[in-house]
C-alpha cells in the first residue's frame, strides 16, 4: 500500500472550509424546501438537514481519490465529496444538464470523477458495492478506500452483517458510516434491534470501531482520519456510528411533529446543537469576523439562488437519452 | 478437428483469458475446493494463485454487489455458483444494482461482470437445486444473459462474456459438461446476442435453449427417418435477444416450436412464440407450439422428473401433431439416460 497519512491539514482554512461545504449544503436544501411546493422538483427528497456533520466531516477526512457510496439521503454526501451544486440542481429538477441528464434525481446522485459512486434507494444496498471497491483498490495497490455511509436501519439488513464480515475477513480498506438518527422512516430502534449496542457486537468483529454523539464536524472529522490512520497501518476495516436527528420528515420537505411518534422537544434540543451554529461560533471565537462571514454566506446563496435559477430554464432530457447508457457506451 | 468436452472448453477459456488479463479473477462459494466447480476450474488457482481464485462467505447477495464495486475499479470479476438457483439470494444486487450501475453514470462506467451459474438436473436434485430462471434474468435491462449448448459456443461464449464491458449471466447446464465437440485451441469469442443454426432444415423449426437442443436434434434425426427434415436454432443469447435467426428460419419453414429448458409461463419460449407470431403471422401455417418443464416445482423420484422435463419423444409427438402426421413406432428409439452417465450424488 501507498503513502499512509491522510490529507495534509491546512488548520487556518480548514475550519473554515468545513464550514463553507456545510452551509452550502444547508442552504442548498433551504432552498429545496423554498422551490419544492412548485412541483417542478418531482423526485421524492430524502433530506440531510440535521445531519450535515457526518458526511462533512468524514469526507473532509478522505483524500480525493477515495470513493464514496451513498444510500437515498444523499444530498450531504454528494456535495461534501465534491458534486457541483449546478448538477445538483438540474438533476433535481430532471434535466439535461444534471449529474445523470435527470434520469438519477435525488435518490441516485452520482458522480464518479468525484468518487461518489453512487446513492441507492434500496436500504444496504451500497454497502457491498464498496466492500468490492475496497478490494479493487487493495489489489490494485491504489492506496484508495471505499467509505459507505447508510443509516441505522440498514444495520437490520443481512447485507451490512454479510459485508461487514466479508470487509474484515479479507481485511479490506471499507470505511463503514452509520448515520444513526434513530429511526427507519417512523419505526424506533428499540422496536428493530434485538441488541442492547451495535457497537459492541461489531467490537467483536475484526473491525476498528468508534461510536460518538456529537454535532461536531470537526470531531467527526477527527474521528474518521483517526479511523483511518488505523485503517491503514492494520489493514482492517473501520465501522464509525454518530447519533444525529433528522429535522425533517423522512421523505419530503416539511417538519412531522404532529405525527406523534417523535417530539418538538426532542427537536429543539438538538437545535440546541445545531451543527452549523456550533461551528460558526468556533469560527467568530477564533477571530473570523461576523461581516466575512456574512460576505461569505452571501457568496454561497447568491450562487445556489444562480444554479436554481439555470436549472429551472435549462431543457429536460432529450427522447433519445431514454436509452443511452443501459449498457456501457464506449467515449 | 479438436475435440474437447464442454467443461474442458469453460476451463480452457479461464486458462487463456486470465493469462491474456491480469484484472481477471475467479470467485465464489467452494471456488478452490477438490470439486473444482465440476472440473471447470481445474488448474486456476494453481496457475494464478489464491489471490485471483478464491473462496467466499456464505453470501450470495454481498458476493454479487462485491462483484460490481470491483468491476467499476477496473477489475473483471468471474463469479461463479454450483447452482442457478443459488442466485436467486442475489436478486437485490443483481436487479436494483448491477443492473441499473451503467444507467446511474449514463454508460460511463464499465461493469465488466461475468456470473457463471451451473443448471443442475436428475439423480434427484429436486425443486431447489435444478432450476434454470434464465427468463427472470432476460426480464432484467442491463443484464446479458447467454446459455451455451455446444463445447464450442461455451469457450466462444465466455471468453466473449469476460471481454465484455457489461454484466452477463452464463448458463450452463451441467450435463452438458460431458458434451464432446471441436473446440479450437486458440482464444476466440462468440459474440453476444447472435444465435446459431445448430442443423438445418426445410419443414420445421425449433427453437431451443440450452440442453433442449440436445433433444431437439435428437428428435430431428428420428423425425428425419420419417421424412420431415427440422431446423434447430439455438438462440445462445436471450438478453439481448435477436430474433432474426429464429424469424427467417420460420419464415422458410412455415412451423415453429420452441423447446426451453424452463417453465413456459412468461418464459423465453412466451417471448419466441411472440416475436414469430408477430413477424410471420401470415406465413405461419401453425400456431407457435411451447415445450418446456411442467408448471410445478421439479419432483425428486425419477419417475415424475421424467413427467416434468420435456425431452426428444415429446418433441416428436408435439411435431407430429404440428404436421398432422400419425404417431411413429418410438420403441426403439434410444433416449439420452442420465443415470447411465452420472450416479450423484451431486
Ligand atoms: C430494502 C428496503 N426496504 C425498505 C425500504 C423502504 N425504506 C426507505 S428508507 C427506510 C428506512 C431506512 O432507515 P435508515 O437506514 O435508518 O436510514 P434513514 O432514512 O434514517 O437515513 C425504509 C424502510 C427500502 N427503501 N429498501
Ligand atoms: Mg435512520
Amino acid at each position: 500500500m501507498k503513502d499512509a497519512t491522510v490529507n495534509p491539514p491546512s488548520l487556518g482554512t480548514r475550519s473554515l472550509e468545513l464550514y463553507k461545504t456545510l452551509y452550502t449544503i444547508r442552504r442548498a436544501e433551504e432552498l429545496i424546501i423554498q422551490y419544492y411546493p412548485e412541483n417542478d422538483m418531482k423526485t421524492p427528497m430524502h433530506m440531510s438537514m440535521g445531519q450535515e456533520a457526518i458526511p462533512v466531516g468524514v469526507c473532509a477526512a478522505l483524500r480525493d481519490g477515495d470513493q464514496v457510496f451513498a444510500s437515498y439521503r444523499s444530498h450531504a454526501t454528494f456535495l461534501a465529496k465534491g458534486g457541483a451544486t449546478d448538477r445538483f440542481f438540474a438533476e433535481l429538477y430532471g434535466r439535461q444538464t444534471g449529474t445523470v441528464n435527470g434520469k438519477a434525481g435525488s435518490m441516485h446522485l452520482a458522480d464518479p470523477a468525484k468518487g461518489h459512486m453512487c446513492s441507492s434507494a434500496v436500504v444496504a444496498t451500497g454497502i457491498p458495492v464498496a466492500v468490492g471497491a475496497a478490494f479493487a483498490h487493495k489489489r490494485r495497490g491504489t492506496g484508495r478506500l471505499a467509505c459507505v455511509f447508510f443509516g441505522d436501519g440498514a444495520a437490520d439488513e443481512g447485507a451490512f452483517w454479510e459485508s461487514l464480515n466479508t470487509a474484515c475477513v479479507m481485511r479490506l480498506p471499507v470505511l463503514f458510516v452509520c448515520e444513526d438518527n434513530g429511526l427507519a422512516v417512523q419505526t424506533p430502534a428499540h422496536v428493530r434491534q434485538g441488541y442492547a449496542s451495535l457497537t459492541d457486537i461489531i467490537s467483536r468483529f475484526k473491525c476498528h470501531v468508534a461510536a460518538q454523539d456529537t454535532t461536531d464536524v470537526e470531531a467527526i472529522r477527527q474521528t474518521a482520519e483517526g479511523a483511518i490512520i488505523r485503517m491503514r497501518a492494520s489493514g482492517q476495516p473501520a465501522f464509525l456510528s454518530f447519533t444525529c436527528y433528522r429535522y425533517l420528515e423522512h421523505v419530503g420537505v416539511r417538519e412531522d411533529f404532529h405525527l406523534g411518534y417523535r417530539s418538538r422537544d426532542d427537536y429543539e434540543a438538538w437545535r440546541q446543537r445545531d451543527c452549523l451554529t456550533l461551528q460558526r461560533a468556533r469560527l467568530v471565537d477564533a477571530g473570523h469576523g461576523e461581516e466575512a462571514l456574512r460576505s461569505l454566506e452571501q457568496d454561497i446563496d447568491e450562487r445556489l439562488q444562480q444554479d436554481v435559477a439555470r436549472a429551472k430554464v435549462a431543457p429536460p432530457p432529450g427522447p433519445e437519452e431514454l436509452f443511452k447508457g443501459v449498457f456501457h457506451e464506449k467515449p | 478437428m479438436r475435440s474437447r468436452s464442454y467443461c474442458e472448453a469453460l476451463n480452457e477459456a479461464l486458462h487463456q483469458e486470465m493469462a491474456r488479463d491480469p484484472s481477471t479473477f475467479v470467485y465464489g462459494l467452494g471456488v478452490p475446493d477438490r470439486m473444482s466447480v465440476f472440473g471447470s476450474l481445474v488448474g486456476i488457482r494453481e496457475r494464478f494463485g489464491p489471490e485471483r481464485c478464491f473462496d467466499t462467505p456464505l453470501c450470495e447477495d454481498t458476493m454479487t454487489g462485491f462483484g460490481l464495486g470491483a468491476a467499476i475499479n477496473g477489475l473483471r470479476p468471474i463469479h461463479v455458483h454450483i447452482r442457478v438457483d443459488f442466485l436467486l439470494l442475489a436478486m437485490n444486487q443483481l436487479v436494483n444494482m448491477v443492473s441499473t450501475f451503467s444507467y446511474s453514470t449514463g454508460g460511463r462506467l464499465k461493469v465488466p461482470l461475468v456470473i457463471r451459474a451451473v443448471v443442475g438436473r436428475g439423480w434427484g436434485q429436486g425443486y431447489q437445486h435444478s432450476k434454470s430462471l434464465h427468463a427472470l434474468f432476460a426480464h432484467i435491462p442491463g443484464l446479458k444473459v447467454v446459455l451455451p449448448t455446444t463445447p464450442r459456443d461455451a469457450k466462444g461464449v465466455l471468453i466473449a462474456a469476460i471481454r465484455d464491458d457489461n454484466p452477463v449471466i452464463v448458463i450452463e447446464h451441467r450435463w452438458l459438461y460431458w458434451a464432446t465437440g471441436e473446440v479450437p485451441e486458440e482464444p476466440y469469442t462468440v459474440p453476444l446476442g447472435e444465435g446459431q443454426i445448430l442443423r438445418r432444415g426445410s419443414d420445421l423449426t425449433i427453437v431451443a435453449t440450452s440442453w433442449m437442443n440436445v433433444e431437439a436434434l435428437k428428435a430431428a434425426e428420428i423425425l428425419q427417418r420419417a421424412g420431415v427434415s427440422v431446423e434447430v436454432v439455438d438462440p445462445r443469447t436471450i438478453a439481448p435477444f435477436d430474433e432474426r435467426l429464429a424469424v427467417e428460419s420460420v419464415e422458410r419453414t412455415g412451423h415453429c416450436l420452441v423447446a426451453d429448458n424452463d417453465w413456459t409461463h412468461c418464459g423465453f419460449g412466451a417471448e419466441v412464440a411472440a416475436r414469430v407470431s408477430e413477424q410471420c403471422f401470415g406465413r405461419l401455417k401453425s400456431p407457435v407450439t411451447r415445450l418446456g418443464f411442467a408448471p410445478t416445482p421439479c419432483p425428486t423420484v425419477r419417475v415424475l422428473e421424467n413427467e416434468f422435463y420435456p425431452n426428444a419423444e415429446d418433441i416428436v409427438r408435439a411435431v407430429e401433431a404440428k404436421l398432422g402426421l400419425a404417431p411413429s413406432d418410438l420403441s426403439g428409439e434410444d433416449f439420452y439416460s442420465h443415470e447411465r452417465r452420472f450416479t450423484g450424488p451431486f
